[in-house]
């Protein structure tokens, strides 16, 4: 009998040791342990070897679905055996699955509000997220014009149909900022954030649907991120100055409930490595270098 | 009166039936747990959801300006698209049932489409033909008139996928008509509008309310179509489903109220049609 108390004591103990979450330290501190190899790591190579059949979730932004698709890809052809499943939706969706119970290793967010979420709803460490990107707004104009619309001001010409995202997705919150920043702007004026949101036709659940309907031309103009034009390159875009824009910062992290701590830390290992950042550089983000991130 | 093919074999003759077997078999385990199991999924999360909304000020949520024009939305426009179909369904209920024609095979194939295709096919399809860019809609936008991200748009993709639930009820109800009264009216002088309008609408009165409240609750219910065509906007396409759909990231509250007085009103209509369908099997035979 006393042997088989001690046997429960000590599986519940081994169990809590292994908790994942606990057997490692936090991302900078992996990162820095890292950094003391000097020489970046070459392209296509991963931090740790890793055999058998394994298999990666990640839920990542809708904005990031191109990139994360060729990083995959070349992840898993540097890795026999790993598959990499991806989960692309608004990080507002995302969020609410990963808090509802949906099991995932990497969640890799277009804002921090929703990383925080998690972060306050104990899902995630705070010492287990780091932002890894900046991406940037624009505004999308379908391929043909229509509506010719030169520049900024255009949009506030009434009759147009323009699109946001829904203002719970991460885009439509940058929207809503950028508007009232060109509002503050004396060049633009106090009315503006008023006649663009008078031609509001939809606030769509994410971003991709915002590009799709636009690249289709059932819309006139929407805002998206910069990094959707080089994805969609088809599309005429307008860059919005410097002064007025929103730098949307991306945290991507590590679940606490993740089995696949190795896995998921030699996937950012990839990221961060030459390969993994010139993919990033391609599809239109500024990637956060592993310099910046222990800066 | 005849067959009456729209109405399933009674479940009370079935019940019956079984009492024939004695208990001591007890071979019934083998039909009640596989049941009890698909009885759970169903049930345990509609009674998880009603659970999660008492309580948790449920009025205050639905009384909310989102969750109020959503239901004032999603009632005008189902209520449109059911007028819709019952305006051309009817007639062509009428012509599939009484008429024969080359190519009605296809045209019925056709009409069952859209209820075995995924929502967003169909969402898709209408974009590709009445959007701004569409076969359609291009010439339309000539015009001036531009249908997507309208409300139009919410009524044409709820009348896609749900009239023809409609045109099969009213198909039904034709043609458990018995030949012999459409001829003695004939003979005795009345014209097709007539037999019409006398005889076959109103023997057939029962299939098409069943069929209209079927198609009701399906319009209400649609997303799949209303978010690709007619996109998301309180107030003007932003219909219950999209609010729920929506509400998910709003802190669930306002989807779980609006999802539980979707489920409310639904279960309003099926009992409305369960009546509907007994009194059809009290009604004796004419």
């Amino acid at each position: 009998m006393r042997y088989k108390v001690i046997l429960v004591l000590m599986t519940v103990l081994l169990l809590t040791a292994c908790k994942p979450g606990e057997t490692w330290k936090s991302i900078t501190s992996w990162l820095s342990s890292k950094s003391d190899l000097k020489t970046p790591l070459p392209a296509g190579s991963t931090v740790t070897a890793i055999t058998g059949n394994q298999q990666l979730t990640i839920f990542a932004a809708a904005s990031l679905k191109d990139a994360f698709q060729e990083i995959g890809q070349d992840f898993e052809t540097a890795n026999p055996g790993v598959k990499v499943t991806f989960n692309f939706a608004g990080s507002q969706t995302l969020s609410t699955q990963i808090t509802l119970g949906a099991t995932a290793d990497v969640f890799a967010s277009a804002n921090h509000a929703e990383m925080d979420k998690l972060i306050t709803g104990g899902m995630v460490r705070q010492d287990a997220s780091m932002d890894f990107l900046t991406n940037r707004l624009v505004v999308i104009l379908s391929p043909d014009n229509p509506a010719k619309i030169a520049t900024l001001h255009d949009l506030t010409r009434a009759g147009l149909k323009i699109l946001t995202a829904d203002e719970t997705v991460p885009a439509g919150k940058y929207t809503l900022e950028v508007l009232k920043k060109l509002s503050a702007d004396p060049s633009f004026g106090d009315d503006f954030i008023t006649l663009v949101l008078n031609n509001l036709v939809s606030k769509e659940n994410d971003v991709k649907l915002v590009v799709a309907k636009v690249q289709l031309g059932e819309a006139d103009a929407g805002f998206a991120y910069f990094s959707d034009t080089v994805a969609a390159s088809q599309l005429k875009f307008l860059e919005i100055p410097a002064r007025d824009n929103v730098i949307a910062r991306y945290p991507i992290a590590f679940l606490n409930n993740s089995t696949q701590d190795e896995l998921a830390r030699s996937f950012l290992g990839y990221i961060l490595s030459p390969a993994g950042q010139e993919i990033l550089k391609k599809w239109g983000f500024d990637p956060i270098s592993r310099q910046e991130i222990l800066s | 009166m005849g067959v009456r093919p729209d109405k399933p074999p009674g479940d009370i003759k079935l019940k019956r039936s079984t009492s024939h077997f004695s208990i001591e078999q007890n071979t019934s385990w083998l039909f009640t747990l596989p049941s009890l199991v698909l009885v759970g999924l169903f049930g345990i999360p509609i009674l998880a959801l009603v659970l999660s909304a008492v309580g948790k000020d449920f009025f205050k949520t639905i009384l909310s300006t989102t969750a109020l024009s959503a239901l004032k939305l999603s009632l005008m426009t189902s209520s449109i698209s059911v007028l819709l179909a019952f305006a051309t369904g009817i007639p062509l209920a009428y012509l599939l049932t009484r008429r024969n024609f080359r190519g009605k095979a296809v045209l019925e194939l056709l009409l069952d489409l859209p209820v075995v295709l995924p929502p967003s096919v169909a969402g898709l399809a209408l974009l590709i033909t009445f959007g701004r860019q569409g076969f359609i809609g291009s010439r339309l936008s000539a015009l001036g008139i531009d249908l997507p991200f309208t409300t139009a748009a919410v009524v044409m993709a709820q009348t896609f996928v749900s009239a023809p639930l409609f045109v099969r009820s009213a198909r039904i109800g034709f043609a458990g008509i018995e030949e012999h009264l459409v001829e003695s009216a004939s003979d005795l002088g009345a014209n097709e509008w007539q037999v019409f309008y006398r005889i076959l609408f109103p023997l057939a009165s029962r299939a098409i309310l069943s069929g209209l409240i079927l198609t009701w609750t399906r319009a209400l219910g649609e997303f799949g179509a209303t978010l690709m065509f007619a996109g998301n906007l309180e107030g003007k396409t932003q219909t219950m489903p999209l609010a729920i759909y929506l509400g998910f990231e709003h802190g669930l509250k306002v989807a779980i109220s609006l999802s539980v007085l979707l489920v409310l009103l639904s279960i309003v209509l099926l009992v409305v049609l369960r009546r509907l369908d007994q009194q059809n099997r009290i009604q004796p035979d004419l």
